[in-house]
């Protein structure tokens, strides 16, 4: 997406006909669906880049049954999703998670991102999957009570570290990155995981290899057991090795347990939820709310499977729905891409 | 069918009897254990259907791959005999497996 669009729209509201919540494989095809009868779309992912779990959880594992492709990894169907989906041209907000959502006395909905981004849309289409990524929280005795103030799980800003007691936790490269990123403006550092094998990036293990060699940083093998402090102030943790327990001076505590999915501000929307699901009738797919449509993993109605290919179906569906609210005097004549000069028109087929 | 034993954190235990074929963690979900979440589906990509394999049933389980080893990172609590129930096989060999759950999955 362009960083135009992104800077005006802090101070801009952005109208769009659909706003679709999740870029996964379900949200994309929904701007395809959408797309074919002219409802244009903007899509909000809270990750960096398209195909939700399938970029993030398996994107390099093969799937076998999303119809005529007998193989195909989770990163070839987002980037086949997003080539199709590219004559309608769906604006991406990435990185950006929708937290509120009102409906306007004009019937439109009004959604605020955590990035602040205002989005006035006619029809939101709730695509979510399993729910939005957020980061894996250490099941340790009282970490909710240091949350924001000690124990953070991403970094914003750098000298926010500055004169701590740093403690990372992790071997991927997040934890590798920001131990050599933050190693120059704490007070002290130590890097704990659990066995001595990194996944990061070899040069960054190297790099931090040769920090600990020199003194500059600490390298427990080990495993946090216990947070100590007190009001909202970390200053110690207790770390388990193989020698035994042992407790370091600690005011700043980064956990990178990866990412874990957490139905998150769906949940305040008035909406009606069964077991963390949304239930839709098999029609239309919308929720309780007339103009809010969920489909794929996030949704349930009787025989409901979570499969990709449902997730398809269900759009195309919820898109002749949505049409109706979009363009309530227009009437949809059904087509097919095959031979409709007009669907192919929007398609670009030359 | 294989019989395979899960303890939970307080004690209880339930067996279970399943296909060979499966996982242990398709056995876990189909007799709905406690505990194992298996976020992923059995992609090896969440480490939420982690289990402790007890000390007698290390040998015939086998080690963990790289790439279970790598995903055990995001476990919580990785002990001696941490593996993922995705990645155990049910096996005539695994007839009477036991293995802990525990206490947290993240």
């Amino acid at each position: 997406m362009t960083n135009d669009l992104k800077t005006n729209a802090s101070e801009d509201t952005i109208e769009t006909d659909a706003l679709i919540i999740g870029a996964g494989p379900c949200g994309l095809f929904a701007v395809f669906e959408l797309g074919l009868l002219d409802i244009k779309a903007h899509v909000v992912d809270i990750l960096d880049r398209p195909g939700g779990q399938c970029a993030e959880l398996y994107p390099e594992k093969p799937i076998y049954d999303v119809p005529a492709l007998p193989i195909v990894t989770g990163q070839e169907l987002t980037d086949r999703l997003m080539e199709q989906i590219k004559p309608f041209g769906p604006v991406f907000h990435f990185s950006e998670r929708i937290d509120g959502l009102e409906r306007q006395p004009d019937g439109r909905f009004k959604l605020t991102s955590d990035a602040g981004t205002v989005f006035l849309a006619k029809v939101v289409i709730i695509a979510a999957g399993g729910g939005s990524f957020t980061p894996k929280r250490p099941p340790l005795d009282g970490i909710e009570g240091y949350e924001g103030t000690s124990v953070f799980y991403s970094v914003r800003k750098i000298e926010s570290m500055r004169g701590r007691d740093v403690v990372i936790v992790g071997g991927g490269d997040s934890a590798l990155d920001w131990t050599l990123n933050l190693q120059p403006v704490a007070n002290s550092l130590t890097l704990i995981h659990r066995r001595d094998d990194f996944r990061a990036a070899p040069h960054s293990v190297e790099k931090m290899r040769v920090l600990v060699r020199d003194g500059a940083i600490r390298l427990l093998i080990g495993q946090i057991t216990h947070l100590g402090g007190s009001s909202g102030e970390l200053s110690s943790v207790t770390v388990k090795t193989a020698e035994g327990e042992q407790q370091i001076a600690c005011n700043a505590l980064l956990p990178f347990f990866g990412l874990t999915m957490k139905l998150g501000p769906v949940a305040n929307w008035g909406i009606n939820l069964h077991e963390n699901l949304i239930p839709v009738d098999t029609e239309r797919f919308e929720t309780s709310e007339r103009g809010i449509f969920a489909v794929g993993d996030i949704n349930a109605y009787p025989g409901k499977l979570k499969l990709i290919l449902s997730g398809f179906h269900e759009a195309a569906l919820m898109a002749q729905a949505a049409h109706r609210i979009v363009f309530p005097d227009k009437k949809v004549l059904f087509q097919y891409t095959t031979s409709s000069s007009s669907l192919q028109k929007k398609l670009g087929v030359k | 069918m294989t019989k395979i034993t899960f303890i939970q954190p307080d004690g209880e235990s339930q067996t279970v009897e399943v296909e060979n074929g499966l996982t242990v963690m398709e056995a876990a979900k189909l007799n709905d254990v406690a505990g194992i979440e298996a976020e992923c589906g059995g992609a090896c990509a969440c480490a939420t259907c982690h289990v402790y394999v007890d000390e007698a049933w290390r040998a015939p389980t086998g080690q963990p791959s790289d790439m279970e080893e790598d995903m055990l990172d995001f476990a919580f609590d990785v002990r001696e005999g941490s593996r993922l129930a995705c990645q155990i096989k049910v096996t005539s060999e695994i007839d009477g497996l036991v293995v802990r759950v525990p206490a947290k999955q993240f």
